[in-house]
């Protein structure tokens, strides 16, 4: 391995500007609507912090503070969730709550699903324009559509690099136009863990007694810590299924209303639309029924060896009936096939992370 | 009411400690959760040596800034700002603005150029559209 993809985002980052301007002028929230509406307790509050004492924001008469705007269309704590016909409410760690409120569309949380999953993790705002309409009074109801402007090509930042997003919000108050919002953010991969990053691929290429003295007790832990694979989002609605996985047991969804069997976890039933469910513990037989072989980019984490060679990424199908997506050890990538069968297994990839993956017995 | 304006006009200074405090009740008061504007260990390790102030408090300090000096019966139209350094704890950030363009009428419509500087550089830059009644101030 020559390293060379460690050193900064290269071939791939070209890739996923493509991808990522496939998003422009895509709708990042439709219908969105404000948790409260305009309201004195919330108005106090922003002022308190601002140290703002206009008498334009206080009494009968009071206005909210124009540059509330965003304020008002924001997810809060709780994220973006209520949306009536939203059920995965999940927020990623990463992402800026500038451009949506309880109608953010999907399109958003994929394009941000693309930046995180290719190491641009980190988010800051960069740029706020806001155009004022009318006054917001205390009363008035929110709504709001954003929609996707533009993406910049990767930029180089102090910051670390990444990929700038703008987004325009119109937001209206008791359906009215009330103020647009032009929003940026930088999504970026901290410069600090490029470095760090670019100082394992070094470490990797030089004997461990030519590091600087302050660096050899680090790169020796790092040394010791094999390469880590991705770690599990695990939230409340698939949590038993990491339950089981830790007890051994690879459990199938089962819906109570219809017994339709559903694997990945899900908050409802597909079939009926059943929100209650028990689980079913796979016997663990199964065959592949399809497969691929990733190459590119190199992950020593998932290889066999730990080397960054290729490895095989199967579709399991269980004696169940149900499918899943996962490894399949005990024969070389390049031996798997469709209609091999499988049996499950508990992969331990690290202290503190077991995986469900399927042994093939052709393997020998 | 409103006192005469000019072209080139500069606004008094307003310098802002930026105490942690600020930071986080700005944060909170315009929803932003995100943890890099409350905690200080995940921001470190998001490549932040510290929390910082987000970009809704900047926006809220400049248009505070504006009508702290225009008055209360100022009208903000637009609030374009870009960000730059961060405002980070323990440091003082000083707002300056200067009036670049006076549109007349009745109300007449000022433009301000507004920076804010702080102990590491520029932290914001913006241009800031406002509304002056002359008279009775019913504008709002």
């Amino acid at each position: 391995m020559s390293g060379r993809e460690h050193e900064g985002p290269g071939q791939e980052s070209d890739a996923l500007y493509a991808q990522l301007s496939a998003y422009e002028g895509r709708a990042a929230a439709t219908a969105g609507r404000g948790k409260d509406p305009v309201n004195a307790p919330m108005i106090r509050h922003w002022c308190e912090a601002m140290g703002d004492t206009s008498a334009a924001y206080r009494g009968p008469d009071a206005i909210a503070p124009p540059t509330m705007l965003q304020a008002w269309t924001m997810g809060g704590l709780s994220g973006h969730t209520g949306g009536a016909d939203r059920t995965d409410g999940a927020d990623s760690p990463g992402r800026t709550d500038g451009a949506g409120g309880t109608g953010r569309t999907a399109t958003y949380d994929e394009m941000f699903a693309l930046l995180d999953g290719a190491g641009y993790t980190s988010v800051v705002a960069t740029d706020c324009e806001q155009e004022y309409l009318r006054p917001l009074r205390p009363g008035d109801r929110i709504t709001f559509d954003t929609v996707i402007e533009s993406v910049s090509p990767r930029k180089t930042t102090k910051l670390g690099t990444g990929y700038f997003v703008t987004t325009r919000t119109d937001v209206r108050a008791d359906g009215e136009p009330a103020g647009t919002h032009r929003f940026r953010i930088l999504k970026y991969r901290p410069a600090q863990r490029e470095q760090t990053e670019r100082e394992q691929t070094e470490r990797e290429r030089t004997a461990p007694n030519h590091a600087a003295p302050n660096q050899v007790a680090r790169n020796q832990a790092a040394a010791q810590e094999p390469p880590l694979r991705p770690r599990p989002v695990i939230n409340r609605d698939n949590a038993g299924f990491w339950e089981g996985v830790a007890e051994h047991r690879l459990l199938i969804q089962r819906c109570t209303d219809c017994a339709t069997l559903r694997l990945p976890w899900l908050p409802g039933c597909n079939a009926c639309g059943g929100a209650e469910w028990d689980t079913v513990e796979a016997s663990g037989e199964g065959t592949v029924f399809s497969h691929v072989v990733m190459h590119h980019p190199p992950f020593p984490a998932f290889s066999p060896a730990g080397e960054g060679g290729p490895y095989a990424v199967a579709l399991v199908e269980l004696a169940e009936g149900v499918r899943i997506v996962s490894n399949v050890i005990g024969v070389p990538y390049d031996k798997v096939r469709v209609g091999m069968p499988v049996r499950l297994e508990f992969l331990v990839t690290h202290p503190d992370l077991e995986l469900p993956v399927f042994r093939s017995s052709e393997g020998g | 009411m409103t006192p005469a304006h000019s072209v080139g006009d500069e606004l008094p200074p307003l310098e802002i400690p930026l105490t942690r405090t600020l930071i986080v009740a700005g944060a909170i008061a315009s929803r932003d959760y995100q943890d890099v504007h409350h905690d200080a260990d995940l921001a470190r390790e998001k490549g932040s040596p510290d929390i910082f102030m987000n970009i809704l408090t900047t926006n809220g300090l400049v248009g505070r800034y504006i009508t702290d000096h225009f008055g209360p019966c100022a009208v903000l139209r637009k609030v374009a700002i870009r960000l730059g350094a961060p405002n980070y704890p323990g440091d003082v950030m000083r707002l300056t603005g200067r009036i670049t363009e006076l549109a007349a009428g009745e109300p007449v419509e000022a433009t301000v150029r507004v920076t804010g500087d702080n102990g590491i550089g520029r932290h914001v830059t913006g241009m800031v559209t406002v509304t002056l009644p002359q008279k009775g101030g019913g504008g709002a």
